[in-house]
């Protein structure tokens, strides 16, 4: 029996400053598209990201930044991913991030930038292309059993 | 990594392979029964706290201050918070880790969240199995978050050994549908809130009923009202977190005593058994049914009138299963 995997994000919003609209925007976004997110909220170290990132054994991790302090945030992430083994897991971004930072984010391992006013659709077809998993979601072995 | 060692971590309290279990279990992966199977024999040994109550209650923020109650104990603590999936989207949004932020960079708790996932009864599918893997993990007390979306939430009753119904002031209507079930549902009845208006008349008409429907039976828990105020961040600021502590050992304790706690046991077996019997039937029954045509020529049977579901199911059901009674 083949049970389709159910996608699991991890959105947060790493640093002191700041507000969580967009970052449950896009949590909102994601479950509506029948994934299942676990929001995190604000104020977030890049430690208790990693953590619970491992321990949810997430398939992605989104973490919203504004603060201005994506070159030290995104490094150190990605650093403890490895050091906790989610070095399988997908890593994007979104916030205020300047364009001419994008290819430093994207050569340490930042999957995928999104600019400010991204439509909340691009994200869903993003993660859902990249995670192998285009169709929309059934609750398993209800529908899938006809 | 191969099935031998992800026991092996598991069983060394390794959190990436516990977790990745965990998402096996959920997504039903055929592994994962089989890895479930050494897993199994590591638990049954951990303090099991089911905590139910209406979204909004308060339950995930009362979990916050007992988990910092037992790490004062130098316990080990699981947290399994489900939430409700969208019956239309598969979705879910789990929020619950939210309140339990303090802990995220403590080795000695291990939260997951985990979405319905269309399973009635107030958890999920594989809750039973994440809370095995977390006994397996070593954690002395596993804490159960029920999605708390209605009043059958009965599974909870099964799996944990203390039972905390949280209810607020205010909830009227509630609490009368409860009054008469009160002895069934809870252990402790916790009054959450209980800085908003109507927390006295609320317990006392709780503790009321709890002795309206007393057994004069001895060796009989009687169900016990803590009231509490959860919502500081600061467990210090908090009201009742203590005593609701206390309450929650001295009923352990009573279970052990009075040897209760091997009735809890068998019936969370027994709860297991049957789910996972329903869904091996039901695997076994639709793999042996694909591709063969029955399947539609048994609907057209009895669209015509020639047959009806339940012979239908008996003829499918005995050419599956032997009809023998087991020895
Ligand atoms: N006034 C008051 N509010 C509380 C208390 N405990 C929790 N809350 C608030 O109730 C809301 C829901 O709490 P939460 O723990 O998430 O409830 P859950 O849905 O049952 O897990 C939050 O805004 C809490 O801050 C309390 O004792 N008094
Ligand atoms: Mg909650």
């Amino acid at each position: 029996m083949t049970t389709k995997k159910t996608i699991r994000v991890l959105i947060a919003k790493p640093g002191l400053d700041g507000h969580d609209r967009g970052a449950k925007v896009v949590a909102r976004a994601l479950s509506d598209a029948g994934m299942e997110v676990i929001y995190l909220g604000l104020h977030q170290t890049p430690e208790m990201i990693v953590n619970t990132a491992a321990d949810e054994d997430v398939d992605a991790i989104g973490l919203s930044v504004l603060s201005g302090a994506h070159n030290t945030i995104f490094p150190r992430v990605i650093s403890l991913m490895k050091q906790k083994e989610v070095d399988d897991v997908l890593l994007f971004g979104g916030g205020t991030i300047p364009e001419k930072d994008h290819p430093f984010l994207k050569a340490e391992g930042v999957d995928r930038i999104f600019m400010p006013g991204t439509d909340t659709k691009e994200i869903v077809f993003y993660l859902q292309s990249a995670l192998n998993d285009s169709t929309p979601s059934v609750i398993e072995g209800t529908a899938s059993k006809s | 990594m191969k099935p031998q060692e992800m026991v092996d971590r598991i069983l060394k309290a390794d959190r990436r392979a516990a977790a990745r279990l965990m998402t096996m279990v959920e997504d039903q992966s055929e592994l994962a029964s089989e890895i479930m199977k050494d897993i199994f024999a590591c638990t049954g040994r951990s303090m099991l706290i089911g905590v139910t109550g209406a979204g909004g209650s308060g339950k995930s923020s009362l979990i916050e201050h007992l988990i910092g109650r037992f790490r004062k104990d130098d316990k080990k603590v699981g947290v399994v918070a489900v939430d409700p999936s969208s019956p239309f989207s598969g979705g879910a949004l789990l929020g619950d880790r939210i309140r339990f932020q303090k802990y995220s960079l403590d080795d000695g708790v291990f939260i997951r969240s985990m979405g319905s996932r269309g399973y009635m009864g107030g958890l999920a599918r594989a809750s039973s199995d994440v809370v095995r893997i977390m006994e397996a993990m070593g954690n002395d007390v596993v804490i159960i978050e029920t999605l708390g979306a209605g009043q059958d939430e009965v599974d909870i009753i099964h799996i944990a050994q203390t039972c905390l119904l949280v209810l607020t002031p205010g909830m009227g209507d509630d609490i009368q549908a409860i009054k008469a079930g009160i002895m069934e549902i809870a252990d402790l009845i916790v009054l959450n809130k209980a800085d908003l208006e109507g927390a006295n008349s609320c317990i006392q008409s709780l503790e009321s009923a709890i002795h309206y429907n007393l057994k004069k039976d001895k060796d009989v828990w009687v169900p016990r009202v803590v009231p509490t105020i959860a919502s500081s961040m600061q467990t210090a600021e908090c009201e009742g977190i203590e005593d609701l502590y206390q309450n929650i050992m001295e009923h352990q304790a009573f279970l052990h005593k009075t040897r209760r706690i091997d009735t809890v046991h068998a019936k969370r077996i027994e709860q297991e058994l049957g789910l996972i019997f329903k869904d091996e039937v039901e695997k076994t029954v639709f793999a042996g049914l694909k591709g063969t045509g029955k399947k539609r020529e048994y609907i057209e049977s009895i669209i015509k009138g020639n047959n009806n579901p339940y012979s239908v199911v008996d003829e499918v059901l005995s050419t599956f299963l032997r009809t023998e009674k087991l020895e």
